[in-house]
This record gives C-alpha cells, structure tokens and sequence, in this order.
C-alpha cells in the first residue's frame, strides 16, 4: 500500500483573544484510506508522546452528518473535495511530499477558541431568533396526514440537508451566513408546518445574522461550491424573497 | 417592518434596484448615442439638437437627477457594504482559494466599480461639464456643438483606448452585477434562472460592445 509523508502548517492559537501563529509539522507513513481527521489523530498522537499539546479541532461523528469538523485545508473548507466534510475527506486526495495549510475558519462571529476550534454559537442564535414552530400536541398524527407535494417535500428536504457546519461562511469572501440562514428559513417556509409563524421567523433570523456580524451576500455562489451539502444558492434567493414579502405584508 | 429599512439585506435591495435603474440609463444613452453613426453635417444637426432637447426638457432633467441619485445611492450603500464585510473578517486567510469557487467579476465588483467612477468622472469631465458650464462653440444651426467635441474627442486614440477599456470593465461589472440583482431581488427562481441569465448576458453583451464600438468607429474613419 502507498504511503504518504506530508508537511503541515496548522494555525495554532493557545485561547481566544490570543495571538496565534502557524507552525510546521510533518507526519510520515501514513496509510491512504486515512480519513483526513485520522490522519490529525496520528499527529496529535505524536505529539502526545513527545509531551506536547496536541492541535484541538472539532469532531464529533465522523460520519459526515453532524456538521462538528470544521477546518479550512488549503484555502478550501472541507478541503478539496466536494460535497464532503472533512471527516470524510481522505488521504488519498493528497500526494506524497505535499504540503498542506490548515487553518480555522474565519469569520468575527466565529472567534477562535483554540487552534482549529472555533466557537459557533452565533448560528445557534439565529436558530433561537427563529422561535418556536406551531405544533398540536396529544397523539402522534397519522402519517401523510398532511398533504404535500412530492416537489415540495423534495425542495425542503434538500434545504434541510444543511448541518449547519459554516463551511459557507469560511468560504465567503464577506464572511456571509446567507446561505446557512436560508436553507433553516426555507425548510420551514416550504412546509405547511412553518406558516403559521413564516413571516416573524424570517424578519427575527435575519435581523439576528446582522446583529452577530456576519457580512452580505454577494452572490459570489463560494458557499454553494463549498458546502458539504451542496445546499444550493437558490435558497438564498428564497430567503430574499421571503424577507421582502414578509415585512410588505407587515 | 421597523427592522426592515436598517437591514443589511434592505440596503442591498437599494443597491440592487439603483444598479438596474443605472443599467436602464445605459440602454437610453447608448440609443442616443447611435445618432453618432449619422454621417457628415446631418448626423451633426442631428446630435447637437438632441443634446440640447436633453439638457432642456423638464422630464430629461427630472431623469438626470434620479439619475445623479442613483449614482451616489448606489456607490454609498455598496461602499458601506463592502466595509461591513471586510470587518466580518478581521483575520484574513493565509491561503486563498481565490477563484475556484466563484467567478473573478463577482471577487472584484469593488475594483470594477472604483474603475467605472474614475472612468465616469473623465466622461462627465469631458462632455456632460463641457456642455453645462464650457464655453463650446455654436453650429451653424445654433446649438451647442457637442457633435464637434465629442468627435474631436474620439480622433484621439488615448481617449479611445480609455473608453473602451472601461466598457470591458463594464461588462464585467455588469456581468456580476446584473443577475446578482435579480438573485437579491428575490425572482431569480429556478423556472426564471435560465430566461434571467439569457436576457442579462445579451444585455451586458450588447450594452458595452455597442457603446464601446462609436468611438472605434468614429476614430478608424479618421485614420
């Protein structure tokens, strides 16, 4: 089997506020279905045994869903693979004797905590902007119950795909939640389930991403090309549109 | 509602809708300016009379300063914008994946539009000040000979080159900036994207190209 050996320059950062610096590391026989956060494992483990503190970066199910590893490989979040997360990004997309820059993403609403791990509770702010989704309570409703068509049920299931990862915003040049925003408004907004509070959900999510700082949408389309979900900027479109139609209605 | 007019996304509505009225001025004065395709002393007569309807009639001078507004609303809001992005970022990348993931028009709309200014204030420097406040002379008709200025102008090939330089830089700008208006307006949908995209690419063909091909003309027929 092939081996890798590989230089790395990672951003590392001892706590927020602090001044962080990229430092060189080279990692050696490292086996090619590595997923890229194993191949992080097999550093820090080295690191470990020559009494150094290991690189902290997020992870969480290593399965692609949760939307936890968040890092920006070569200038690309997620790396160079597209519609993949970091997790399932693996080495054998890397050449022997390459050289690889990871650093954190970012974004002001997305400070850095330590090394590659930043703090993202600006989007679970957003998310608690939006407020509560109308539901009867008592006994589970009958399935199909509802009607909805099969285009519709698609398009929100596509919108619901987003893992909230911020992978857009570490790709935006204007370091814009646009279309994170959107694929949460559209789900709901798509769905008989989210029109009873369709209009004051959109006004509050969007008047909270201003207030966390995010930039604007430029319509660059970085993030679409980014996304691990491959969540598409058709949804911003959406969101615009449900923000103008939501504050004319009043 | 109150929210609605501080909003990031409200602002960059205004930018939109200014920047697709700008786009409407451009197709108005580029109709205008054919009439310097007419050759000899009929195109003059031609041109100089519309010159002076333009800057006479109450309803074109009402225009001209929706249009001046457009102008100034239009670079404020997106110079606003553009600091409250950069803030957004205050450590930039080390690696940049620059444009692989999106075209280079829409990475440098700022560029492009800083260009598109200083073009704008040769352009007025040259023709709109020259006509309002210069000391032109009058055609054997009466009017101010704007016909013979702007002629005279494009005989020069720096003049020339600047202009169509910056009708290349509009063309991007316009490339970028027209279907990302209709996006932020909301009605670029998937049924439309296609319609949206073919009318936007044949106008930002059509506009500069044609814009960019009196000056060409008028300066290889004086060769």
């Amino acid at each position: 089997m092939e081996e890798l050996n590989l230089k790395l320059k990672i951003w590392r950062q001892p706590g927020p506020n602090q001044k962080g610096d990229f430092v060189a590391y080279k990692v050696n026989g490292l086996n090619t279905h590595m997923s890229f956060l194993e191949m992080l494992d097999v550093l820090n483990e080295q690191l470990v045994n020559l009494g150094q503190d290991p690189v902290a970066f997020d992870h969480d199910c290593r399965e692609g869903i949760c939307g936890m590893c968040s890092m920006v490989i070569n200038g690309k979040p997620h790396g160079p693979q597209k519609g993949t997360t970091t997790c399932q990004l693996h080495m054998r997309h890397f050449n022997n004797g390459d050289t690889i820059t990871i650093e954190p993403w970012r974004a002001k609403p997305f400070p850095v905590l330590k090394d590659l791990i930043v703090d993202r509770s600006s989007f679970d702010r957003i998310i608690q902007a939006g407020g509560y989704v109308s539901v009867n309570t008592g006994s589970a409703p009958d399935g199909n119950s509802i009607p909805i068509g099969k285009e519709i049920a698609e398009d929100a299931f596509d919108a619901a795909a987003c893992i909230g990862c911020g992978a857009c915003v570490a790709a935006c040049k204007n370091a814009s939640a646009s279309l994170f925003v959107s694929a949460k408004v559209s789900q709901l907004a798509l769905l008989p389930q989210g029109q009873p509070e369709r209009e004051e959900r959109v006004v509050k999510m969007v008047s909270k991403m201003d207030e966390e700082g995010f930039g604007h949408c430029t319509n660059t389309g970085a993030c679409e090309a980014e996304c691990p979900k491959e969540i598409s900027l058709e949804y911003i479109r959406k969101l615009n549109w449900e923000y103008h139609r939501s504050n004319i209605k009043g | 509602m109150k929210t609605y007019f501080t909003s990031t996304l409200f602002r960059k509505t205004l930018a939109s809708l200014s920047g697709v009225f700008l786009v409407l001025f451009l197709a108005g004065h580029l109709a205008g300016n054919l009439q310097l395709f007419i050759p000899g002393e009929a195109g003059q007569k031609q041109f100089n009379e519309y010159a002076f309807f333009m800057t006479t009639n109450p309803v074109v001078n009402l225009l001209s300063i929706i249009t001046y507004s457009a102008i100034i609303l239009h670079v404020l809001l997106t110079f606003y914008l553009t600091i409250q992005s950069r803030n957004a970022r205050p450590v930039k990348y080390a690696v940049s994946s620059g444009t692989t993931n999106s075209s280079w028009a829409s990475n440098n709309m700022a560029v492009l539009g800083t260009l598109l200014l200083i073009f704008l204030v040769i352009h007025l420097r040259s023709f709109w000040y020259e006509m309002h406040f210069g000391s032109i002379e009058k055609d054997i008709w009466g009017k101010k000979d704007l016909y013979t200025v702007t002629v005279s102008a494009f005989h020069e090939l720096w003049y020339v080159s600047i202009y169509v330089i910056s009708m290349v830089v509009l063309g991007l700008h316009l490339k970028h900036g027209l279907e990302s208006a209709f996006q932020t307006l909301g009605f670029r949908t998937r049924k439309y994207s296609s319609s949206i995209k073919a009318i936007t690419t044949g106008l930002v063909l059509l506009i500069p190209i044609t814009f960019a091909s009196i000056p060409i003309f008028i300066y290889i027929k004086n060769i």
